[in-house]
């Protein structure tokens, strides 16, 4: 059989047990909320909006009226309030406490993003509108796209793809496309991915029906160049590749690499989840990268919101430029225009390989990435990088002898540690990581990057006070000391103070139950 | 009279007259942690030697199982569509996968035996 | 700068437990000719007030949806969103949480993804829905390519009423995966796609909208019908949500698909994004599902929680065996869905429904009286198509004079098909009021 990831987290549920002995009657425990699903609410009669019900019309249904319930609860307004307010204070936030998830990059989200994505000139208008009506919309799109350019030294992007993994399909799609044109793309069938890499670079390259071949890492973390050089051939369309990478290290052979790529005949597609480590002192274009994407929810501070939306801009070198998505936007005489479908990009003289999403992109996000860059502008944009890696740096190396780091600094922006400390104390890197949350953190990225045993991989951001890092400093120093004095119960019965504990993912896979429903009368009263 | 054999992917395989039952190794079932899904190949379906045969899932990895030898699927378990935890609970008996009616019993005898599975899992640590 | 905590003073201190002279000695691992000593040629910081100033001056230049009458719909729908919803989903418990990988401390996510899932399931009419994906075209293209691993065949068949967008979508994925696309030309309203001649032996399944693109109402049951008589699936794209407080659910009709776009419900015209993919499908299919679901199952304690479960099915595991490559979805989209949803109920989400299709009724009778216009469609929920005397871009074009935005030239979205040049879509919600259609009317006869 395949790989059984004998290095992922294990799954068991600890051995926590109620932690307090006194029992409420509400199931409450102060401001630990408990709080019923939406449906359990339904009070019928009840509604959360005023409508009135329209004057008499001859409807234009045909045969397909809707007749039977749907089953929608009936929640007035303020119970409506009170039940997601409620839900809210059962979630972490970067807001309220240091969210350090190793390849995330959760910085402070500025408020100021918020009001300008909410200006009714941004908010409300209709993407299929008259462009005429949208110069403003189009001239924030283009004002992107500069910014983009400039950060990263290359000459073209594309707006469209709604995240990072979909801006890596559509990065994927420009190649293919240039490998089309040059009739390549029947025999450049091959894409090189280190072993390190995000799953959703394999996952991507299968999508488009090209065989994974994995690259080894050295035992500094990189790249192992020669290794990666002997699998070079023919045969390959491109590399995929992080950097800095999943081990926080920057690819210091990365211009070989994309030499000995482009020798070979193939393209350089780098994956920029980790841009934020090197915004404004290192342009990817300099780099020799073909493509790279942007997650805007990442260096530019688009919020999170709980798992997206983000926002996934492709940057193209100039060999890979003119088989970009529709649309895009030109500027002319007119003003500002998209290019929406093939006939005007054929006058326009490019050859887009096709179309990635409706519409035009996660406008409400370029809006935020807009007001963030602007914010920062290219003096504070650098710094960002710098305190990222500044930061970084300073927990690896306040860290170091109290837990175990499998690479020598510096590091980017992210400091990775494995398990070695751990050996021997019975406590497991997923224990460690939930008694973090009994002293009132988000735990770091966990078992991942792979390459690396029960890895944790910390990534503080450069929005946090030294002040923040001493006391989290602080607190892993003070759980390693715990593991290693044998204190296990912390540990194996962690979190003890959160509003769940560790919850049983067995049961959730073995017995799928992905919606509420009904309860069944268990038998109809005589 | 039944033979046991096993492979480098922790498969076994037991061979009695031409039919042959497949599954996972204790070691295996271990190291996956608790089963949670099955996907068994149908009834009639031909596997050669090394051709995935079923996938398995636990909550943290999903694997391909590989047939240890060639033949015609036979039956297949299907208990574990219910009850996956049959994997767990006695992965060498009631926890089998499929079973091929035999194509080459050759392929059968270049697998390894009971001794020297157990020797190269204890390799493995 | 506003952003950044650090002090001169705490990158001195900092820089010697490190044992760095400056922080150059950090990025020494890049190569020397990568690194810039200088800014990027871009603009300098600036502070709240500047920002404020340079970006609304850009969105003025915008004529905004609800500053005039305004009838544009296919596939974006401009609705009443209650105050409510974008209140709560500001609260920094939601918009600055990440992906619920730590159920301790995101049930509150978890929680409204569940509620999400059994709204979107009731909605359509489906078993079971997901945690959402990027969009209703997106959602298109990955119910295709679930389609093909479910049937284990390589052809999909899409109506010819099909948005042009999502249309493009499915080729452009089933292009580089090297499936097959029968695509069918466009039907004009009024007239019946003969679509069920083309399912064939090899067809894994028939995509298939209703409200079609150009708002009519498509029966499905002859067509899922058909297409389960072949093998192959029925997958049914609903552009515009709210139509399932009125219309029969695909569920009901025999659909093994459902995908739609989420946005009418809780979310913005935003210029075309962020927007919210729905997805729904039969109990037997959830293991092919692409995308995140939630769970239900309890804690250590016993209590009851909630959980991403299913995952071997995601990238993060299962790498290039995975039913997708996504990883993002649309949590905070999904949250306004779900409160807006709440907020309606089933009393008010099905009257949202009637109040919507009685304007567009209006509409279109109001319409119907203008010299030289034709309504098409014969049945339709809130969007129908009419055939103007000429070009329909250049009306609109006209109609933007006279401060009404009619609807879309279909020949925007399907160019070089002279058989719809003069065809204008046109949506009317809650939104639009008797003077605004008065105006519609009044304007279109001026520039007629």
């Amino acid at each position: 059989m395949s790989a059984m990831n004998n290095q992922g987290r294990p799954t068991g549920t600890g051995s926590a047990t109620s932690s307090s002995a006194i029992q409420t009657y509400t199931g409450n425990r102060g401001l630990r909320l408990e709080e019923p699903l939406i449906f359990e609410l339904d009070n019928p009669g009840a509604c959360g909006v005023d409508l009135d019900e329209p004057e008499d019309f001859t409807p234009r249904l045909g045969t397909l009226e809707r007749k039977a319930r749907i089953g929608l609860p009936g929640v007035s307004e303020p119970d409506v309030m009170r039940h997601f307010v409620r839900l809210s204070r059962k979630n972490y936030s970067i807001d309220a406490g240091l969210y350090p998830l190793g390849s995330c990059t959760m910085k402070h989200n500025p408020r100021l993003n918020e009001k300008m994505a909410r200006l009714a000139g941004f908010g409300d208008v209709h993407p299929l509108q008259p462009q005429k009506t949208v110069q403003g919309a189009l001239e924030l799109m283009d004002t992107l796209a500069h910014w983009l350019k400039e950060l990263t030294g290359m000459p073209a992007v594309a707006l469209s793809p709604k995240a990072g993994a979909h801006g890596e399909l559509c990065g994927m799609m420009a190649i293919r496309a240039a490998l089309v044109a040059r009739s390549e793309a029947g025999t450049r069938t091959r894409i090189l991915v280190p072993e390190s890499a995000h799953g959703t670079n394999p996952a991507t390259a299968a999508l488009l029906n090209y065989k994974v071949d994995a690259i080894p890492a050295t035992a500094e973390g990189r790249v192992d160049l020669a290794a990666f050089k002997a699998k070079l051939g023919p045969d390959v369309a491109a590399i995929m590749l992080t950097n800095p990478n999943t081990c926080g290290l920057f690819e210091r052979d990365i211009i070989d690499i994309a030499d000995a790529v482009h020798a070979a005949g193939a393209y350089f597609y780098c994956d920029g989840a980790n841009f934020n480590a090197i915004v404004g002192r290192v342009r990817p274009g300099d780099l020799g990268i073909d493509a790279m994407h942007i997650n805007l929810h990442k260096t530019f501070s688009t919020p999170h919101g709980g798992g997206g939306p983000g926002a996934g801009p492709v940057v193209l070198s100039a060999a890979l430029a003119p088989f970009a998505p529709l649309p895009y936007v030109v500027h002319g005489a007119d003003g500002y225009s998209l290019v929406e479908t093939k006939g005007e990009a054929k006058a326009d003289g490019t050859a887009p390989f096709g179309r990635m999403v409706a519409f035009h992109g996660q406008m409400g996000m370029f809006v935020r990435a807009m007001a963030y860059m602007m914010s920062h502008g290219s003096d504070g944009l650098r710094q960002v990088a710098e305190d990222a890696v500044l930061n970084a740096n300073y927990v690896l190396a306040s860290l170091k002898d109290d837990l175990s780091a499998p690479f020598e600094g510096p590091c980017m922006h992210e400091a990775l540690f494995d398990d070695r400390f751990l050996k021997g104390t019975g406590v497991e890197t997923l224990d460690f990581a939930k008694a973090m949350i009994d002293e009132g953190y988000h735990p770091m990225t966990m078992y991942f990057p792979l390459v690396v045993h029960g890895a944790l991989l910390i990534e503080p951001t450069e929005t946090e006070s030294k002040k923040t890092l001493d006391q989290f400093i602080g607190t892993l120093k003070h759980l390693a000391k715990a593991a290693k004095g044998n204190d296990k119960a912390l540990f194996t019965g962690a979190p003890h103070f959160a509003p769940r504990h560790r919850l049983d993912e067995t049961l959730a896979a073995r017995n799928p139950v992905l919606r509420w429903a009904p309860a069944v009368p268990k038998q109809a009263a005589e | 009279m039944s033979e046991i054999r096993f492979t480098d992917q922790h498969e076994w395989v037991r061979v009695e007259g031409d039919t042959a039952t497949i599954g996972i190794t204790d070691y295996a079932q271990e190291q996956l942690g608790d089963v949670v899904y099955v996907e068994l190949p149908e009834v009639g379906k031909t596997v050669a030697a090394g051709d995935e045969a079923a996938v398995v899932e636990s909550v943290k990895a999903a694997s391909e199982v590989y047939a240890p030898v060639s033949g015609e699927v036979v039956e297949v378990n299907a208990d574990l569509e219910g009850q996956p935890g049959g994997v767990n609970e006695d992965a060498m008996g009631r926890g089998w996968f499929v079973k091929l009616k035999l194509a080459d019993k050759n392929e059968f005898a270049k697998l390894m035996d009971e001794d020297a599975y157990k020797a190269f899992v204890e390799g493995l640590a | 700068m506003r952003y950044l905590p650090l002090t001169e003073t705490d990158r001195r201190d900092m820089l010697g437990v490190i044992g760095a002279k400056s922080v150059d000695d950090l990025f020494v691992d890049v190569p020397a000719r990568a690194r810039r000593s200088g800014l990027v040629d871009l603009p300098k910081r600036k502070g709240e007030l500047d920002v404020e100033r340079a970006l609304s001056a850009m969105a003025a230049k915008n004529v905004s949806a609800g500053s005039v009458p305004f009838f544009v719909g296919a596939g974006a729908y401009r609705h009443h969103v209650p105050s409510t919803v974008d209140h709560l989903i500001q609260r920094s418990e939601f918009l600055t949480s990440y992906t619920p990988y730590q159920p301790e401390i995101t049930q509150g996510t978890l929680q409204y993804l569940f509620e999400f899932q059994t709204q979107v399931a009731m909605l359509t009419g489906m078993d079971v829905a997901n945690a959402s994906m990027y969009d209703g075209s997106t959602a298109c293209g990955e119910a295709v390519l679930m389609a093909h691993r479910v049937t284990k065949r390589n052809k999909a068949v899409l109506s010819g009423t099909l948005h042009p967008h999502y249309r493009a979508v499915v080729e452009n994925i089933s292009e580089v995966g090297g499936y097959e696309v029968e695509a069918l030309g466009a039907t004009v309203s009024g007239a019946t796609e003969d679509i069920i001649t083309r399912i064939g032996d090899d067809t894994s399944c028939v995509v298939v909208q209703s409200p079609s693109f150009f708002g009519d109402l498509i029966d499905l049951r002859a067509i899922a019908d058909a297409a389960h008589a072949k093998g192959a699936l029925l997958i049914a794209v609903v552009t515009e949500i709210v139509s399932l407080g009125l219309v029969t659910p695909p569920g009901d009709m025999g659909a093994d698909i459902v995908v739609g776009e989420g946005q009418s419900i809780g979310n913005g015209l935003n210029f075309g994004g962020p927007y919210v993919g729905l997805f729904a499908t039969k109990t037997k299919y959830i293991r092919q599902m692409p995308g995140r679901l939630c769970g239900e199952t309890v804690d250590a304690a016993g209590e009851r929680g909630f959980v991403l479960t299913l995952s071997t099915r995601e990238q993060h595991i299962r790498r290039e065996k995975a039913t997708s490559n996504i990883c993002t979805n649309s949590g905070l989209c999904c949250l306004a869905f779900t409160i807006h949803l709440s907020l309606l109920g089933e009393d008010g989400f099905r009257r949202l429904a009637r109040i919507n299709h009685a304007n567009a009724v209006k509409l279109a009778d109001a319409l119907s009286g203008v010299k030289g216009v034709d309504v098409l469609s014969k049945t339709f929920f809130n969007e129908f198509t009419i055939r103007l005397p000429r070009a329909a871009s250049g009306i609109v074009d006209a109609l933007v004079g006279k401060n009404v935005i009619a609807g879309l030239p279909a020949s925007r979205l399907i160019p070089d098909d002279a058989s719809v040049e003069n065809l204008l879509i046109v949506a009317s919600t809650e939104i639009n009021t008797d003077d605004d259609r008065a105006a519609f009317v009044a304007a279109l006869k001026e520039v007629l």
